[in-house]
C-alpha cells in the first residue's frame, strides 16, 4: 500500500474510534467500564475505567468493631462472600491468638469449598455466555441455585453469608444438612461431565479461546496475577497446599495447573480448563471433610468486647479469584486502625491494558471474561 | 530465607538506608528510606538469594499520634520460588508524602500505587499514569486519612443524608 | 386470484371503476389478508416456538401463561411493543433511521410471494423464482446496513458493518449451492423445481447424488448466516456489541427487526424444502381437498424440521469469531461449493437422466448418519443427569 495508490486526501481518510465498553454493558460483569480504542475490529488499547463500585469497605472497617466488621466483608465479593469473611476473621483471630474449634474449622472449609463450587458455576457459565453459548449459563446457574438452598440450610443466607465468624462459625452444620451436601455432590460430579461434552470441547468453543491473550509466567509475576489465573500460566501455587491455613494441611486434593491443554501455556482456553478442575477438586475436599468432621463445639469463646492487642497481621486465603489478602492493623481499641483488603480482581484488572493490544473486540470480551474479574472485588 | 538474614543483607547492602527491623512480629517489617526504595526493590528482586518476583500488596497506614504523625507506605514482598516474604515500610510526612515509584520493578505497583494515591494522597514520583482510581477525578481530598471529612456536595448532590427516623418523626 | 376477481366484475360489483383500479384494489387486500392471517402469526408462533424450545433446553418454563402453553404470547408481546414509546436518538439519521426496519421487513416479505406451500398454493409461480430469491433476500442487508449506520451509535455501527461482509460473503457459497440445484432442475421456478422431486425420499435433490447432498449442508450453513443466526449471530452479538444494529431501535421498529429475523427463519427451512426436500410433495389420495391439506402440512412439516434444527444449534453452539466467520466461508464453503456445482456438471454429463442406485445409496448413507446422529443423542441423554430438587417446595 503506497501513499501513491492511497494518498491522504482531506475528504477520505480513516481514524481510530474510540468506544466505550460499558459501565452498562453485558459481558462486564458488573459495572465495568474499557475505553477501547479500535481500529475496525482490531483493538488498539483498552483502557480500564474502575471504581464505579466503590463502597469503601475499608474506611467503614475503621468504624465499626471487629465483630461487627465481618458483615462487611460479605460485600467485597459477593460471589464468594465465604472468603471474605473467612479472611477477615483469620486476621482478626491471628491478632489475638483466639483459638478455633475445631469443628468449626470443618465447618468453614466445608462452606467456603461449596462457596467455591458456586463461584466457578458463575465464572465457568457466564465464560460460556460471553462467547455466544447461552445454554451452559443457565445449566450452571441451576446447580447454583442447589448450593444456594443448601447454604440457606447451613447459614439462612444464600448470597451474603456472615457466616464465619471469629473463633469459629455461626451455626453448626447439622447432621441432615451433611446428607444432603452428600446426596448433591453425588449429583454434581457426574454433571462437570456434562458441561465438559456440552462447552469445553466443543470445537467453536476451542477455537475462541486457544492461543487468545496469552499470559506468561513471568507476566503473570509482574502484574501479580493469583489463583486459577496464575496456575492456568504453569504456577503450581496454591495458598491452600503451600500457605497452609485451616485444616487444608489434613486433606488430599491436586492443585490444577495448565498445560496449554489446546494451544499455549497461559491461553484463555487454560484459565477456564483450571477452574473446571477446582470444581472437581473443590467437590473431593468436601467429601472428605463430611466425612472426617468431629464432634464439638462450632464457636470458641470469644469475648463480646474483642479487643486485639496492637500488632499487624497480613493473612492470604484461597478465594476462587486468588489469593485474598487482609492486612489488618490494631492499635489495641475495639476497632480496627486499618483493614486493607487485597484482591485477586483488582491485580488482574491491571494485566487487560498489556493484553488487550492488538486483539480483536471479540477476544477483549473472552479475556475479561477468562480472566474472572469481579467488579465489587475489584472496587471494594 | 530467614527475615533476620535478609535485614542483614540489605543492611550491608545500603548501609544507612535501612532500619527499624522488628522480627518478633507476624509479619517482619523493616523501614526504608524514601529515597532508596526503588533501589532496594530492585535488588531484592533480582539478588536470586531473595528473588521476590511479585508485590503482593501496597497500601498506605495514616498515623496520627501526636509526636508521630507519618504516613507510611506499606510493600509487602513475597516469592514464590524460595516461599518467604517481608514487609518494607516507608515513613513519609504527612503534609507532602512523596516516594519514588515501584512501577519500574513490579507491574503491579501501577494500580496499587494509583490506590494508595486516590486514597492517602501519596505522590509516587516517576509514575506513569497518576491519575485518581476509585473516586472520580473531581473528588476533593483523600477518604482513607483519618482528619477526612467528607464535602458537603458533590456535583449538586448531597452526600448527608438526615437520618429517616428524624424525617419521619417530623 | 385474477379470475376470481374477474368474475365479480363481470357480475356488476365495480360498475364505473377502471379494471385496473380494481385490480390494484384486489392486490392490496390480498397482500394485506396475506400479511395479518399468515405471515403475522407465522413470525410469531415462530417467536413463541423458539423461546419455548430453548427454555426446555436450558431447563427453564419459558412463556406459558398468555393462552394454552403460551401460544399467544406473541400477541401480549407485539401489544406491549406497539404502546412503547417511538425514541428516534436526536443525533440519528432522521430519515434512514425509521426507514430501515421498512427495508428489512420487506426483504423478508417478498419471499413469499415465490414459496408454494401446495401444488396450487402460490402467490405468483414466477420462471425465475430462485433468482428473485435470492435477489429480495438481499435487500435485507441493505436495511440493516442502514440501520447500523444510521443510529449513530458505534455498537450499531460496527453490527452494521459485520452483517455486511458477512451477507455478501455467505450469499457466495449459499447462491452455488442453490446453482447446483438449478442444474439438476433444469428450471428456476420453485414449482417446477418441486414437480421434479417426487415424494419419496430417494427421489429428493437432497440424495440426487453426493454433490447435493453436500450442497445442503452448505446452503443450510449460509442460510443460517444470512439470518444472522448462531453460531453466525455476530452482527447482533449481545455480549460484544450490546444488540448490534438494533441497539437504538425501541417499541415496533425493534420488533419489525425481530419479526423480520424469526418468519426468515421459515423462508430458510422453506427454501431448503423447496430445493432439497421434495417441497410439498406427498403422496397422492384422488380428492382434491385432502390432497391440498396433505401438501400444506407436509410443507410445513418438513420446513418447521429446519426451523427447529435451527433453534436447536442456537441453543447448542458458541459464536465464532469475526475472522473465523470470514475464514469458514472463504477458505472451505466457497472452494466446496464450487466442487459441488462441478460435479454435478460432470454427474450430469455421466448420467442425464439421474442415476436412481445413486440416489437409493446416498438415501442409505443419509439414514446411517441420521441413526448415528440419533445414537449420539440418545447417548447424551441418557447420560445427562435428572434435575436435584433439594427442596420439594419450588
Amino acid at each position: 500500500m503506497s501513499e501513491a495508490v492511497y494518498p491522504q486526501s482531506e475528504v477520505f481518510h480513516t481514524e481510530d474510534m474510540t468506544i466505550s465498553v460499558g459501565p452498562q454493558h453485558p459481558s462486564t460483569h458488573g459495572v465495568l467500564r474499557f475505553v477501547v480504542r479500535t481500529d475496525g475490529e482490531v483493538i488498539g488499547e483498552a483502557i480500564p475505567d474502575v471504581g464505579y463500585l466503590h463502597r469503601s469497605i475499608e474506611k467503614i472497617g475503621e468504624k465499626c468493631t471487629y465483630h461487627g466488621y465481618v458483615p462487611y466483608t460479605d460485600r467485597a465479593d459477593y460471589l464468594a462472600a465465604m472468603f471474605a469473611n473467612q479472611g477477615f476473621c483469620m486476621a482478626a483471630e491471628k491478632l489475638a491468638s483466639t483459638e478455633v474449634t475445631r469443628r468449626g474449622e470443618f465447618c468453614r472449609v466445608i462452606a467456603c469449598e461449596l462457596n467455591r463450587i458456586a463461584s466457578h458455576l458463575i465464572s465457568v457459565g457466564t465464560f460460556g455466555q460471553d462467547i455466544g453459548a447461552i445454554t451452559p449459563f443457565l445449566h450452571a446457574l441451576r446447580e447454583r441455585e442447589t448450593i444456594n438452598d443448601l447454604m440457606e440450610e447451613i447459614c439462612g443466607a444464600r448470597l451474603t453469608y456472615n457466616y464465619i465468624r471469629i473463633g469459629g462459625v455461626g451455626y453448626d452444620i447439622t447432621q441432615e444438612t451433611c446428607d444432603k451436601i452428600l446426596v448433591f455432590l453425588d449429583h454434581f460430579d457426574p454433571i462437570i461431565d456434562e458441561y465438559n461434552r456440552l462447552l469445553s470441547y466443543n470445537k467453536i468453543y476451542i477455537e475462541r479461546l486457544a492461543n487468545v491473550a496469552v499470559i506468561t509466567k513471568e507476566d503473570a509475576f509482574q502484574y501479580n496475577l493469583v489463583g486459577p489465573n496464575l496456575r492456568a500460566s504453569g504456577v503450581k501455587w496454591d495458598i491452600r497446599r503451600d500457605i497452609p491455613y485451616s485444616v487444608y494441611p489434613e486433606l488430599e486434593f491436586e492443585v490444577p495447573v495448565g498445560h496449554g491443554e489446546k494451544g499455549t501455556l497461559g491461553d484463555c482456553y487454560d484459565r477456564y480448563w483450571v477452574r473446571i478442575q477446582e470444581l472437581q477438586e473443590s467437590s473431593k475436599i468436601v467429601r472428605q471433610c463430611l466425612k472426617m468432621i468431629p464432634k464439638g463445639p462450632a464457636i470458641s469463646k470469644v469475648p463480646r468486647k474483642f479487643k486485639p492487642p496492637a500488632g499487624e497481621v497480613y493473612v492470604r486465603v484461597e478465594a476462587p479469584r486468588g489469593d485474598m489478602g487482609y492486612y489488618v492493623v490494631s492499635d489495641g481499641t475495639e476497632y480496627p486502625y486499618r483493614v486493607r483488603i487485597r484482591t485477586g480482581s483488582f491485580t488482574a484488572m491491571g494485566i487487560i491494558d498489556k493484553l488487550s493490544r492488538g486483539i480483536m473486540v471479540a477476544d477483549l470480551i473472552a479475556l475479561i471474561a477468562s480472566l474472572d474479574v469481579d467488579a465489587p472485588e475489584i472496587d471494594r | 530465607m530467614q527475615a533476620q538474614e535478609i535485614y542483614n543483607k540489605l543492611e550491608k547492602q545500603f548501609p544507612g538506608k535501612v532500619g527499624l527491623f522488628r522480627g518478633d512480629i507476624f509479619d517482619p517489617c523493616l523501614n526504608v528510606d524514601a529515597a532508596a526504595i526503588v533501589d532496594v526493590c530492585r535488588y531484592l528482586r533480582d539478588d536470586p538469594e531473595t528473588s521476590f518476583e511479585v508485590l503482593s500488596d501496597l497500601t498506605a497506614l495514616d498515623w496520627t499520634k501526636k509526636d508521630d504523625e507519618k504516613i507510611q507506605v506499606v510493600y509487602h514482598l513475597f516469592s514464590y520460588g524460595k516461599r518467604h516474604q517481608i514487609v518494607l515500610k516507608v515513613d513519609l510526612p504527612r503534609e507532602a508524602p512523596r516516594v519514588p515509584t515501584v512501577e519500574g520493578v513490579w507491574k503491579a505497583a501501577n494500580w496499587f500505587e494509583r490506590e494508595a494515591f486516590d486514597l492517602f494522597g501519596v505522590d509516587f514520583v516517576g509514575h506513569s499514569d497518576l491519575r485518581r482510581i476509585m473516586l472520580p477525578e473531581d473528588w476533593v481530598g483523600h477518604p482513607l486519612r483519618k482528619d477526612y471529612v467528607e464535602q458537603e456536595e458533590y456535583d449538586g448532590i448531597s452526600t448527608q443524608r438526615a437520618p429517616l427516623v428524624d424525617k419521619l418523626l417530623k | 386470484m385474477k379470475e376470481f376477481v374477474d368474475s365479480l366484475i363481470q357480475q356488476g360489483y365495480f360498475a364505473g371503476m377502471p379494471t385496473q383500479v380494481v385490480y390494484a384494489i384486489a392486490m392490496v387486500v390480498a397482500a394485506f389478508a396475506v400479511l395479518s392471517f399468515f405471515v403475522a402469526p407465522l413470525a410469531g408462533v415462530t417467536s413463541w416456538l423458539e423461546r419455548r424450545v430453548w427454555a426446555r433446553m436450558q431447563s427453564r418454563v419459558g412463556p406459558n401463561r398468555v393462552g394454552p402453553q403460551g401460544i399467544l404470547q406473541w400477541i401480549a408481546d407485539g401489544v406491549k411493543n406497539l404502546l412503547k414509546e417511538d425514541l428516534i436518538p436526536a443525533a440519528a439519521d432522521h430519515f434512514l433511521f425509521p426507514l430501515a426496519p421498512y427495508i428489512v421487513f420487506v426483504g423478508f416479505l417478498c419471499t413469499f410471494v415465490v414459496i408454494p406451500f401446495g401444488s396450487d398454493l402460490i402467490v405468483a409461480d414466477l420462471n425465475i423464482g430462485i433468482l428473485y430469491l435470492l435477489a429480495v433476500t438481499s435487500i435485507v442487508v441493505v436495511g440493516i446496513l442502514m440501520a447500523g449506520w444510521s443510529s449513530n451509535n458505534k455498537w450499531s455501527l460496527l453490527g452494521g458493518m459485520r452483517s455486511a461482509a458477512q451477507i455478501v460473503s455467505y450469499e457466495i457459497p449459499a447462491g452455488l449451492a442453490v446453482l447446483t440445484i438449478i442444474f439438476v432442475a433444469g428450471t428456476m421456478s420453485t414449482q417446477g423445481i418441486i414437480k421434479n422431486q417426487g415424494w419419496a425420499p430417494w427421489d429428493w435433490y437432497l440424495f440426487y447424488n453426493p454433490f447435493t447432498f453436500i450442497a445442503f449442508f452448505l446452503y443450510f450453513t449460509a442460510a443460517l448466516a444470512e439470518g444472522n443466526r448462531t453460531p453466525f449471530d455476530i452482527p447482533e452479538a449481545e455480549s460484544e456489541l450490546v444488540a448490534g444494529y438494533v441497539t437504538e431501535y425501541s417499541g415496533m421498529r425493534f420488533l419489525f427487526f425481530f419479526f423480520a429475523e424469526w418468519g426468515n427463519l421459515y423462508v430458510i427451512g422453506a427454501v431448503a424444502t423447496i430445493l432439497f426436500l421434495g417441497g410439498w410433495q406427498a403422496p397422492p389420495v384422488g380428492h382434491p381437498l385432502v390432497d391440498g391439506v396433505l401438501q400444506f402440512t407436509v410443507f410445513f412439516l418438513k420446513a418447521y424440521l429446519w426451523v427447529f434444527v435451527a433453534m436447536w444449534v442456537r441453543a447448542t453452539l458458541p459464536r465464532v469469531r469475526v475472522d473465523q466467520l470470514m475464514a469458514l466461508c472463504w477458505k472451505y464453503m466457497v472452494p466446496l461449493s464450487f466442487l459441488c456445482v462441478i460435479g454435478t456438471a460432470a454427474w450430469m454429463v455421466v448420467f442425464p437422466h439421474g442415476n436412481r442406485i445413486a440416489s437409493i445409496a446416498m438415501f442409505v448413507l443419509g439414514v446411517v448418519i441420521l441413526a448415528l446422529f440419533a445414537g449420539r443423542v440418545r447417548y447424551q441423554i441418557r447420560h445427562s443427569k435428572p434435575e436435584l430438587y433439594l427442596r420439594p417446595y419450588i
